[in-house]
């Protein structure tokens, strides 16, 4: 025992100046990460914003309780899961689709031109897409021109004012910002299959959409496994950055999901116990779906993401 | 056979129709903001500007630069993206270099302890709290300490570094330089590429966060960067204040709230539009290397 002490220490000797390098991180992590997740302690608490961390009178689940008896509790959940389900239905696959009829033009520099532009607008913030989305769904803006010339609506809709919309108009900016940047995954998987198995299917003689089907599809299936279990851990999640814009006080019951209720709660109002408690139980909900996720897709596809 | 020719060709047509109708919807809506900010503001508020400017005018952005609230929120925003990425990149370059070392003593005890920061937070709140304590409310720092570090990012540094022949190292060490200096004077200088994609995903990230900017500063808004600002003029609909800000010189039917909210995106934008195609190549690296299995 004695023997293997000094021999630890011989090692920390040694490695001082890589241990040095990384200590400064692994104290950036408890600070932001680790003291974060010690500080969730509120949300079985009463937390007053004049109390020490940790002083405050426990109250057990109290905050949850709230949470599952509150009038908008079914609201925030039906949005969440609403709009997160509509874009891992759309959203995630557009791109695998995008990127299988971009691998099929011939034509290199097109080819190149479009996946260039196509991601265009994943390096925008959701503040630009957002303003111009606000501007042209609004009564006058150039959707409902649109529709008014081509007789679908007899006067304009301020689409961003009406609850109908706002999940679809969500899914689809969705697809509009990560289309292009969520196909790059996929064609680069593309390209890293054997092209011998392309040759020895014409061979075959097995068509263009054969070849897609038995070759393609298989050989890349296990990129979209990973990439669907990292999309089912967020399904709590439905991109705050985007929701936050988008919102407004007249598409509130559509745009109120869990990030949204947390921010008004706890930044709002200044509940922080409550909020607490709530963002608990998304992250401790967003962690089961990925590790469900991770067990199921490995049984199906043999990927997993540990 | 001619017949399946034929049909080969007609899915080919198809798909390059698509495919240009696919860049064009990505692309107009851009496009569209770009025409109407070199547009007379008077004729923007008419509408049916599409395609091109009319009484094209450069007015919208002279009064952008001459508005002192824009003018500061872009100088905060290439600063904060500046100082940010820099010292990100090497920090974390830095931590994840020593990392890289599977003989390091305690390897997995941190390994573990950044995995499960990835798929485990501890929330909005907590987090505001801790931040509120740090005193970074409403301080430049907040854009920049919480910023330093990303396990993810450490982990595509990791696998780079890991491919680097250890004979580099080796040479170095037994001319009895430390492995800080190794890190310092060999590593860092063959790591262009990775040092790139990181650089560019934080800087892009830095350049477009509006977030930090509403939540973390409530008193000094001389700190908040362009795109909190132009979430403000956004969501708040208060773009008049844009107008009302404007010395009375540049107040004149060239210039409106909208199309100076339009000038304002264009420039918060095209940085980005002017870098991005050119690196095309280190993005794709990049995300690779960050999904191949941690």
């Amino acid at each position: 025992m004695k023997q293997r002490n000094s021999d630890l220490w011989k090692r920390i000797k040694q490695q001082r100046f890589l241990l040095m390098m990384v200590l400064p991180g692994m104290v950036w992590l408890l600070v932001f990460c680790y003291f974060p997740m010690y500080g969730c302690q509120i949300a079985f608490q009463n937390y007053r914003i004049t109390d020490v961390l940790g002083s405050s009178e426990w109250v057990g689940l109290k905050w949850f309780a709230k949470f599952f008896k509150d009038p908008l509790f079914m609201q925030v959940m039906k949005n969440t899961l609403g709009i997160s389900l509509l874009k891992l239905l759309f959203g995630f696959t557009a791109p695998i689709i995008f990127a299988l009829l971009l691998n099929e033009i011939r034509n290199i520099k097109f080819k190149r031109v479009v996946q260039t532009l196509s991601y265009l607008p994943h390096f925008l913030s959701w503040v630009i897409l957002g303003g111009i989305m606000i501007t042209w769904l609004s009564d006058t803006g150039v959707i409902n021109k649109a529709l008014i010339a081509m007789g679908v609506l007899e006067e304009g809709i301020s689409f961003l004012a009406k609850p109908e919309y706002f999940w679809g108009i969500s899914v689809i900016s969705e697809i509009w910002k990560e289309l292009g940047w969520g196909a790059i995954i996929y064609l680069a998987a593309i390209s890293g299959i054997d092209p011998s198995l392309y040759e020895a299917a014409e061979i075959d003689g097995a068509n263009r959409f054969q070849r897609l089907w038995y070759i393609t599809l298989p050989e890349i299936s296990g990129t979209i496994a990973i990439l669907f279990i990292l999309q089912v851990g967020s399904i709590m999640g439905s991109n705050f950055d985007q929701i936050f814009v988008l919102h407004n006080a007249l598409n509130d019951s559509a745009s109120n999901v869990v990030d949204m209720f947390v921010y008004k709660i706890g930044i709002g109002n200044g509940s922080y116990s409550y909020a607490t408690a709530i963002g608990l139980f998304r992250s401790v909900i967003s962690l089961v779906l990925l590790l469900i996720a991770n067990k199921v897709t490995e049984k199906l596809e043999g990927s997993s993401l540990f | 056979m001619k017949k399946r020719l034929k049909k080969v060709k007609l899915f080919d047509v198809i798909n390059v129709l698509l495919m240009v109708a696919i860049c064009f919807l990505m692309i107009y809506p851009i496009w569209y903001v770009v025409v109407n900010s070199f547009s007379e503001g008077t004729e923007v508020l008419k509408g049916g500007i599409y395609w091109w400017p009319r009484n094209f005018c450069l007015e919208n952005y002279s009064a952008v630069f001459k508005n002192k609230e824009i003018y500061t929120a872009f100088g905060i925003t290439v600063l904060k993206t500046v100082v940010g990425t820099v010292t990100s990149v090497l920090f974390t370059a830095m931590v994840a270099y020593g990392l890289s070392k599977s003989y390091l003593v305690g390897r997995k005890i941190f390994m573990v302890m950044g995995i499960v920061t990835m798929f485990f937070s501890g929330g909005l709140i907590p987090y505001f709290l801790l931040i509120k304590q740090l005193g970074m409310l409403d301080s430049f720092w907040v854009y920049i300490i919480p910023a330093l570090f990303g396990f993810y990012n450490a982990i595509i540094f990791m696998t780079f570094f890991k491919n680097i022949p250890v004979e580099l190292e080796e040479s170095a060490k037994i001319d009895g330089a430390n492995d800080f200096v190794i890190f310092l004077k060999i590593i860092l200088p063959v790591s262009g590429p990775v040092l790139a994609t990181i650089a560019l995903f934080n800087g892009v990230g830095q350049w477009n966060d509006y977030f930090t900017g509403v939540i973390y500063i409530t008193n000094e808004q001389w700190l908040i960067p362009i795109q909190t600002f132009l979430y403000k003029v956004i969501s708040e609909s208060s773009s008049a204040r844009i107008v009302a800000n404007m010395p009375a010189s540049v107040r004149n039917s060239m210039v409106t709230s909208t199309t100076i909210k339009y000038a304002t995106m264009v420039v918060t934008t095209f940085p980005i539009v002017c870098v991005y195609p050119f690196l095309q190549k280190y993005f794709v690296q990049g995300i690779m290397v960050g999904s191949v299995k941690g």
